[in-house]
């Protein structure tokens, strides 16, 4: 079925200048791109994270100023969320994977996907900019009045740079949009198509219906900061609850973005390993829309001790469970695909397995949130630090890197060392834990967050959630050691190592600049896989 | 460098009348939270939002959305003469072009009167100027982007025809979009103060 390109090396031999990258229309290069400066800002964003963690390791205040501290939180926030998170699967692996997993050419507006990429350098550089010049205390948040009025920090600057970079999320989604709907191979219909195809689509409606409302938002507190008139600032007639009704109908509808590519991963790597069908393939489907819709309506449930209405807050919590019901179906079929599966436990599988427990606590510690008099006690605590980042850092963060590892010798052409990856996964799952969950502990206690000292007695909780941080930022950095290893010396991948559906397997290891020699037709649904007798 | 990701023409307009479809949709969401921010204002402060709207200039205002609405004409006869090849497109976008920068020098005209006014405003009165430059400037912008566009069509204007129109197309959609706008913002500001409850 494959042919390999004139060179062998497909579409990264089609040129080897900087120039050849920076005006590429080529989905898979764009990806690339995305790739370098997401890692980029990853491990900037992880250094903060370090800090922060070296600095709570003592109940004194003593590595940094408080004022350092909150630049530091800040910082990590805006990177993680808007540099990474964000932009991660959708456009990494979402801009190198969807065309070839629907058999077309390339997505739909090409042109359009490297402006997006352009957007988001620059909005990068704003960000930058605001760091170099002193940094942001804002909190990720931008949390009016203290953002309009009283912050006298580079404010101006980092909103200027998530709005552009809000654009870039903006475009990514409207090209994936179109591009499935419109460039789907013959015989490709939506119920065949990979669920991480139907999770990349609703990721793509969030972003194209959530982004433009917190552009706008930002777009509010740059003008009532500039001109001091204003809808946010109680002193001048504005009302700061509007702020966050605002900035959450993104913010919340965002953790879905992070998430519903993670589970689309999933999907793929688990009836792989477990060569199995997944299990109630059009239940995930609609589970993926169930959550992507209901996460719209969702947002009240971060405002529950803020002032707003009672009856809004009851509201907002009861939807907020009823977002418990198709994760939890998603939960259930990954478990029903292991069942009486052939279970082979390779890296991308460690991860996705990770991913799937991980995932399970974060959304049960998300109950607890959901719950309105629960809410009270554990609100701006370390239980919810714990509680986002089991669904950010345990999730997605592991689902990226479980799809790095598992699509490598097809991005790359090359196989990664199976045993380094092996262990890489273990590490990052053991430190993860040991990271996250004394967190837990620490918001039951009563530690609240954003705080750079902390009572004496809640040291030993402190120091494990350390001593995991700096398991986990080797975990880290053994991939980028052992996958940039592999680029020069990796064995050759052939084109399906992990004997896998989808048509991106049908293709060389890497495809050639268009992807396939002819076009791909499309007959079954997807993962036909036999278990091994 | 790059081949078409499409099969046909047909194909390629399909996808680009469905991408500017989404796009719009973007925008909706991007004009949202202003919208918001009024709503919550005026059940905020009704009063002062109809003292507001007593110093629109609601002549002016009426007259703008005349000229808007008869350029949404132009700009559908301009799609029907690039998609039939019947009747002039260059004819139609400039005068669709010429509307709406009548449209702009009267709202422009607007804004020298009330610049004063602004000035002598305060608490929520002020709040209500605000969100009337913010949303009619942001519609303003949005316009001469608009304008651009129209410019870039009647330079290219040659190229379009019965089999490739799609440019033509999805901007007038986009135009269309921008006056519905305006249909929306016209009554929240100029007739409000003829609203009692």
């Amino acid at each position: 079925m494959s042919t390999p390109s004139p060179n062998g090396w497909g579409y990264l031999g089609e040129g080897y200048t900087l120039r050849s990258w920076l005006t590429t229309h080529d989905h898979k290069r764009i990806a690339i791109l995305y790739m370098v400066a997401i890692t980029a800002f990853f491990f900037l964003g992880g250094a903060a994270a370090a800090l922060m963690r070296l600095e709570l390791a003592t109940p004194a205040g003593d590595v940094v100023s408080a004022t350092t501290y909150n630049k530091l939180f800040t910082i990590h926030g805006v990177i993680m969320v808007w540099f990474f998170l964000i932009p991660s699967i959708p456009s990494v692996l979402g801009n190198f994977l969807v065309p070839l997993m629907i058999g077309a050419r390339d997505m739909a507006f090409p042109r359009l996907n490297l402006a997006s990429w352009y957007f988001y350098v620059v909005g990068g550089l704003f960000t930058l900019g605001a760091l170099v010049a002193g940094g942001v205390d804002t909190g990720w948040t931008f949390y009016t009045p203290y953002s309009t009025r009283f912050s006298d920090t580079n404010v101006l600057l980092v909103l200027v740079g998530v709005f552009i970079v809000g654009f870039s999320s903006i475009l990514t989604g409207l090209n994936i949009v179109v591009t499935v709907h419109k460039l789907r191979a013959p015989g490709l219909t939506w119920f065949r198509l990979p669920l991480f195809i139907w999770a990349n689509y609703a990721t793509s409606l969030i972003l194209l219906l959530a982004t433009p409302v917190l552009a706008m938002t930002l777009t509010l507190v740059a003008l009532e900061r500039l001109f001091k008139v204003g809808i946010f600032d109680p002193a001048l007639g504005g009302d700061p609850l509007l702020f966050q009704h605002l900035f959450w109908f993104y913010s919340h509808p965002a953790v879905y973005i992070m998430i519903l590519p993670a589970m689309g991963v999933a999907s793929e790597i688990i009836p792989c390993f477990a060569r199995r069908t997944v299990f109630g393939y059009r239940f995930m489907a609609y589970a993926i829309l169930g959550i992507a819709s209901i996460g719209f309506l969702v947002w009240g449930h971060h405002m529950f001790v803020s002032g707003q209405s009672m009856y809004a807050g009851m509201v907002f919590s009861l939807l907020s469970f009823l977002v418990a019901i198709p994760s939890a179906i998603k939960v259930f079929n990954w478990t029903a695909t292991l069942y009486k599966g052939s279970i082979y436990f390779s890296a991308p599988m460690l991860y996705a397995l990770g991913f799937v427990g991980l995932f399970t606590i974060g959304g049960l510690t998300g109950l607890f949130l959901a719950s309105l008099a629960l809410d009270v006690h554990l609100t701006d605590t370390y239980f919810v630090i714990a509680h986002f980042h089991y669904i950010m850092v345990g999730g997605s963060v592991m689902a990226y890197l479980g799809a790095i590892h598992f699509w490598w010798p097809k991005i790359s052409g090359r196989m990664y060392p199976e045993t380094m990856g092996r262990i890489a996964a273990l590490t990052i799952f053991f430190g993860f834990n040991l990271t996250f969950f004394p967190q837990y502990l620490l918001g039951w206690l009563g530690m609240p967050r954003r705080y750079h000292e902390y009572p004496p007695e809640l040291q030993v909780l402190n120091l494990f959630s350390s001593a995991g941080a700096a398991v986990l930022a080797i975990g880290y950095l053994l991939p980028l050691l052992y996958l940039g290893w592999s680029l020069f010396f990796g064995r050759r991948a052939p084109d399906n190592p992990w004997q896998a559906t989808g048509l991106e397997w049908q293709t060389s290891s890497p495809p050639p600049q268009h992807n396939f020699e002819q076009q791909p037709r499309v007959e079954r649904g997807p993962y036909d896989y036999q278990p091994v007798r | 460098m790059t081949t078409s990701p499409f099969d046909s023409t047909l194909e390629r307009r399909e996808a680009a009348t469905l991408g500017m479809w989404a796009f719009l949709a973007t925008e909706v969401l991007f004009f949202g939270p202003l919208f918001f921010g009024y709503v919550h204002g005026r059940l905020a402060s009704p009063d002062a939002f109809v003292a507001g709207s007593h110093h629109m200039h609601i002549v002016l205002g009426t007259l703008n959305t005349a000229i808007l609405m008869t350029s949404s004409l132009t700009m559908a006869l301009g799609v029907r003469a690039a998609r039939t090849g019947s009747g002039s497109l260059k004819t139609m976008l400039t005068l669709t072009a010429l509307l709406g920068l009548t449209f702009l020098g009267v709202k422009g005209s607007e804004y020298w009167m009330e610049a004063k006014e602004v000035a002598n405003a305060s608490g929520a009165e002020l709040q209500f100027y605000f969100l009337y430059f913010a949303m009619t400037g942001l519609h303003a912008l949005h316009m001469t982007i608009g304008l651009g566009v129209i410019a870039w069509l009647w330079r290219h204007a040659r190229g379009f025809g019965r089999h490739y129109h799609a440019p033509v197309e999805v901007s007038g959609l986009y135009w269309h979009f921008v006056d519905i706008v305006w249909v929306f913002l016209y009554p929240m500001f100029y007739l409000l103060e003829r609203y009692s409850a």
